[in-house]
């Protein structure tokens, strides 16, 4: 067994600013090594600890699919020590990635669902690589309907925006882009909080619809009820959880919500499951 | 059940000669209390000490431990590309640990050697050590080992099981590790084996009776970990703590670490320290929000944790041993018995 510990050494490969106020960027790293990217084998809802050396490592959700091939890209909101410090690198640099880690969305149970991805601000990398993963033609046929609420502050705030509007024109997905507000009058898509636009134009619940959410506590508590009045079940209501992590493998003991922990035993889970645990997160 | 016989005048010759293979840990005094260090050349332990403040813990895992090194010179080749730091693997032994500090490192493991990672600092450092306990004549008052699955006298966890006879040492010898060692400090005199087992017992049930301190956890288990959480007697419990963690730092099961960098000149290092579930740091999220931001929730943390998530997560009982360390050093009067008592006969108020 490897260490787990140990990072997989990474370049640098493109630093693209991803809003406007510049307070995300998003960072493509290529593996110096062969091997390692198929050792980095992972799946849409993992994380992994981007490690610098020196400075410390932080817990980010990977942005990449795993149907894209030759890099993994994390999409980072600038915060603390190390995030702020990795805004400030440059292409070419030197660093390091420790994963995959943690579960991902329920891939099997998913198959031949309707699927509904509800995100919010910027907690929509890991929804980014789910899209892309299920509207991969060797992917497409295995989930019916796939419908997307995402929204921002601003349009300028949304993230991966050229794929958003792509993605509105296809046909085998539903696009419902919105923003808390604007005052671009070319604006063609909705206008109003998450919340709302999902209990407007979600699909209602029935066996076989999930709902994946994705977003800051105060999007999650207020789009429950919503979901909950569509008729979702709790076990059809999942959810990625974030707490402070360190180790990523579930050792060094602070990011527990009761018995379980997030790093490992999450980030993703029903709301059921966390209907049964302490609400420390 | 294979035993030897050490005649205590032998003891410091034999312990010399384990030196050339082993490298040494043992209590040894300091200030007012012992401590459990690494034995240098013509230390030999203290084996009659009675008290020791600190469990061996750190033998296996130190307060602080190198993990990772980078060299950050950009003239190397191999700049910003971390390395295992180099780790001593050889042969130790701890000399005169408790049994239930033996037993902790039982409950520890099952944190560090998982099926998916292994954590190569911890298990290769407990693989490599020898465990020589000491059973425990006169357990001191704060002991209630023998209600959490250890004992004066409990074997797990342990290579070797000695017992105090004031002129020589009866030795139980449990794994062929503890053979060897033995081996190595040519202590050889077989001891009958019955007659041997029958004074251990005596020696055992004398100790037993000494503990007069107990607690119950057979109702823990079927407990609602949720109706636990929120029971109303946490505020009541935390309302004197000052978040110290000196309870954490104390506990041989205790084994929360932070990984920090640290950098000098142009080569940098990645280490962890033991970390404190009393901190606020702990659960801090960069953002600023935390869910564990009151003392009520870290307490809580703390006992749920022993108590309760332990016991659901793995089966194998609450991850105390009953060292009692916790509740002699706190220095305001907490006491995990008070807590599991409360704990073990809650019942949710409709």
């Amino acid at each position: 067994m490897e260490n787990p510990y140990m990072p997989y050494p990474v370049r640098i490969d493109d630093i693209e600013i991803a809003t406007e106020d510049k307070s995300l960027k998003t960072f493509k790293f290529i593996f110096l090594n062969k091997g390692d990217e198929e050792k980095f084998a992972y799946q849409a809802g993992q994380f992994a600890e981007l490690s610098i050396p020196g400075v410390g490592e932080i817990p980010i959700g990977i942005a990449s699919s795993p149907v894209e091939k030759g890099f993994v890209k994390f999409t980072v909101f600038r915060t603390g020590v190390v995030t702020a410090y990795l805004h400030n690198m440059k292409v070419g640099d030197i660093m390091g990635i420790r994963g995959p880690l943690g579960n991902w969305y329920p891939w099997d149970k998913l198959e031949n669902k309707n699927v509904v991805i509800i995100g919010g601000g910027f907690a929509f990398t890991t929804l980014r690589s789910s899209i892309i993963y299920m509207l991969d033609p060797a992917n497409r046929n295995k989930f019916k309907n796939i419908d997307v609420v995402y929204g921002a502050r601003s349009p300028g705030m949304l993230l991966y925006r050229e794929e958003l509007f792509e993605w509105e024109k296809r046909d085998d997905i539903n696009m419902h882009i919105t923003v808390d507000g604007t005052d671009d009058p070319n604006w063609k898509y909705h206008t109003g909080f998450v919340p709302t636009i999902v209990e407007q134009n979600a699909p209602k619940a029935d066996e076989d619809t999930y709902a994946i959410i994705c977003g800051p506590p105060i999007m999650i508590k207020f789009t429950q009820p919503s979901l909950t009045q569509l008729g979702y079940k709790e076990h059809q209501i999942i959810m990625s959880l974030e707490n402070r992590m360190k180790c990523g493998i579930g050792m060094c003991g602070r990011c527990n919500i009761g018995k379980e922990l997030v790093c490992k035993d999450g980030p993703v889970f029903t709301l059921e499951q966390i209907n049964q645990t302490p609400k420390e997160y | 059940m294979k035993f030897i016989s050490i005649d205590k005048k032998d003891w410091a010759k034999g312990i010399e000669a384990s030196r050339k293979t082993y490298t040494l840990f043992g209590p040894v005094k300091d200030k007012n209390s012992f401590l459990i260090k690494k034995l240098e050349n013509d230390i030999l332990p203290e084996m009659d000490y009675n008290d020791c403040v600190m469990s061996a813990k750190s033998v296996i895992f130190p307060q602080t431990e190198k993990m990772l090194v980078t060299s950050l010179d950009e003239s190397q080749e191999d700049h910003h590309i971390m390395k295992k730091s180099e780790t001593d693997t050889s042969p130790r032994a701890v000399l005169g640990i408790r049994p239930y500090d033996a037993k902790a490192m039982e409950l520890v493991k099952l944190n560090f050697d998982t099926e998916d990672y292994r954590d190569p600092y911890w298990c290769d450092a407990y693989e490599a050590t020898t465990f020589v306990g000491l059973g425990i004549n006169k357990p001191g008052p704060f002991d209630f080992s023998t209600s959490t699955g250890s004992g004066p006298f409990e074997e797990a966890g342990l290579d070797v099981l000695l017992a105090d006879f004031d002129d020589k040492y009866l030795a139980k010898i449990l794994t062929d590790k503890g053979e060897a060692f033995m081996d190595t400090c040519g202590f050889k005199t077989s001891a009958d084996e019955t007659e041997s087992g029958v004074l251990f017992d005596v020696l055992k049930k004398e100790a037993e009776k000494n503990i007069a301190s107990h607690i119950d956890t057979d109702k823990l288990k079927e407990k609602i970990l949720l109706e636990l959480h929120e029971a109303p007697f946490w505020d009541d419990f935390a309302f004197s703590c000052i978040n110290c963690g000196t309870c954490t730092y104390v506990c041989p099961t205790c084994w929360c670490f932070d990984i920090q960098d640290e950098t000098k000149h142009k080569s940098s290092i990645r280490i962890r320290n033991w970390d404190t579930c009393m901190s606020s740091l702990f659960t801090r999220h960069a953002t600023g929000h935390n869910p564990r931001s009151t003392k009520t929730q870290r307490v809580r943390q703390r006992f749920m944790h022993k108590l309760k998530y332990f016991l659901d997560k793995y089966d194998q009982g609450i991850m105390c041993v009953g060292c009692g360390r916790c509740v002699k050093s706190c220095p305001v009067n907490i006491d995990i018995r008070e807590v599991c008592k409360m704990m073990n006969s809650y019942e949710k108020q409709n």
